[in-house]
């Protein structure tokens, strides 16, 4: 540990850790080249596209453009902590229900803004979908089908499915 | 890739101010970091040292004043806790309403009132909806504290009149006038905004005409700024005829110091600075009748 590191202390995926990283690490390099959790995506890196997104204490972020530094004390969750026991989340159901997706490289963080928007409003407007998925780029543009999903997702977890 | 620095976490406003003076230029005020840290991956700042306003005890409060005439926002308050927040949505709606529209759900998680004021990007939404309100900004330094018009914290493009050993604390936002409605809307094709317009009607007592009128353009300019020839033209103007639309909307825009970008040109921008006076006056006026 040099003198400029920092201890950062945090939960990922539900799992406490304590980490050593630079003032300036990023908290999508410490997720993708320290803990080998590389399901969100660098793209835009300037918290246009949402490839990157996770949740930072259930809200979504740009991982590629917040500092490790603000994980400390915080809940962090990626796409890989979402299945549980070997089953998906409602929304990961949903996305394969609908094949909400093409290349796949948006859809991890698809699926993280989804969670995101469903755990904090299960019943939002299709306008509320569309409004908050504005900061998710599909460059395959496979919208509909997103759009599908989430609806398929939302009857999902209304009709009890664990999210 | 960001470059190396180191993070300090001051617990006190006076604590900021001191690293500020410490550090001068190679340091910088750090919150939110959704304009700093971008700046800095683009290699511009040189900055060596961030100094972490959220660990200020206070910065994030958001309260209505004791004289309940104004609500008090704290500097790391997020665009997402202004949008939500029922004291903002239903004391000063036309905040909440352009709170929401900023950029996108992750910026508005992390990004905070403070760093976007301070910051001064002239493609932003809060300046245009805060100078309707009058809002005031409070700065805390080595020689005192200080307040000023949030018009004369705006100086230029990523210019604003904070001082070299001061820190922007919080901003006082008073309530509209009784009656008052409002609307924020904006335009653009990129990320961030070419056009925002916000409009702040105040009715007569019968709810009939216009006692007075606020109107502020943001994004086609070196800065946000209020409209004081087209405000004086509405006055008394009938809201069912705003409602309808505003003939002399289409001009609105004519006097803007408008600048040519990526945005569009000057000529394209002050068009639509028109336009959008007149659907966001049109708004308004719907919601002031009813």
């Amino acid at each position: 540990m040099t003198a400029r590191q920092i201890t950062l202390d945090t939960t990922v995926n539900g799992r406490a850790l304590s980490l050593s990283v630079e003032p300036e690490a990023l908290l999508l390099d410490v997720l993708r080249e320290r803990l080998g959790l590389t399901g969100s995506k660098r793209s835009c890196d300037v918290q246009v596209c949402g490839a990157c997104t996770v949740l930072l204490d259930g809200l979504p972020v740009s991982a590629c453009s917040v500092l490790a530094y603000e994980a400390r004390g915080r809940r962090v969750l990626t796409i890989e902590g979402l299945a549980r026991d070997e089953r998906l989340h409602p929304v990961q159901e949903a996305f394969l229900a609908t094949a909400g997706f093409q290349c796949g490289f948006c859809t991890p963080g698809m699926i993280m803004a989804v969670k995101a928007l469903l755990d904090d409003s299960p019943s939002a407007t299709p306008e509320d979908v569309r409004e908050h998925l504005r900061g998710n780029i599909c460059r395959c543009t496979g919208y509909a089908s997103i759009l599908a999903a989430v609806a398929v997702a939302q009857r999902a977890l209304a009709d009890g499915a664990a999210g | 890739m960001l470059p190396p620095f180191e993070i300090h976490q001051p617990v006190t406003a006076a604590e900021a101010v001191a690293l500020r003076a410490r550090f001068g230029e190679a340091g910088a005020l750090y919150a939110g970091g959704s304009e700093l840290l971008l700046a800095m991956k683009e290699g511009l700042g040189g900055f060596a040292h961030l100094i972490d306003v959220k660990t200020i005890a206070g910065l994030a409060g958001l309260t209505l004043a004791p004289d309940g005439r104004a609500v008090t926002i704290g500097a790391a308050v997020t665009h997402r806790t202004l949008e939500r927040s029922p004291l903002v949505r239903e004391r000063l709606p036309l905040v909440a309403e352009m709170a929401r529209q900023v950029a996108n759900a992750r910026v508005r998680a992390v990004g905070t009132l403070g760093g976007n004021l301070c910051f001064a990007e002239p493609h932003s939404d809060p300046p245009t909806a805060l100078l309707v309100h009058g809002a005031r900004v409070a700065l805390a330094g080595a020689s005192g504290a200080r307040r000023l018009p949030l018009a004369d914290f705006l100086v230029g493009p990523y210019e604003s009149a904070l001082g070299p050993d001061e820190i922007l604390t919080h901003v006082d936002v008073p309530l509209p006038p009784a009656r008052a409605a409002g609307a924020y809307l904006k335009f653009g094709m990129h990320e961030r905004p070419t056009v925002g317009v916000a409009v702040l009607l105040v009715p007569d007592e019968h709810r009939a005409a216009l006692a007075e009128a606020r109107v502020a353009v943001g994004c086609v300019g070196p800065v946000a700024t209020r409209l004081p020839a087209v405000e004086s033209a509405l006055a008394g103007a009938r809201l069912a005829d705003l409602e309808a639309g505003w003939p002399d909307a289409a001009r609105a825009g004519e006097a803007l110091d408008a600048v040519s970008d990526l945005h569009g040109s000057a000529d394209y921008k002050r068009a639509m600075a028109g336009v959008f006076v007149g659907r966001a006056l049109a708004l308004a006026a719907r919601r002031a009748r009813s």
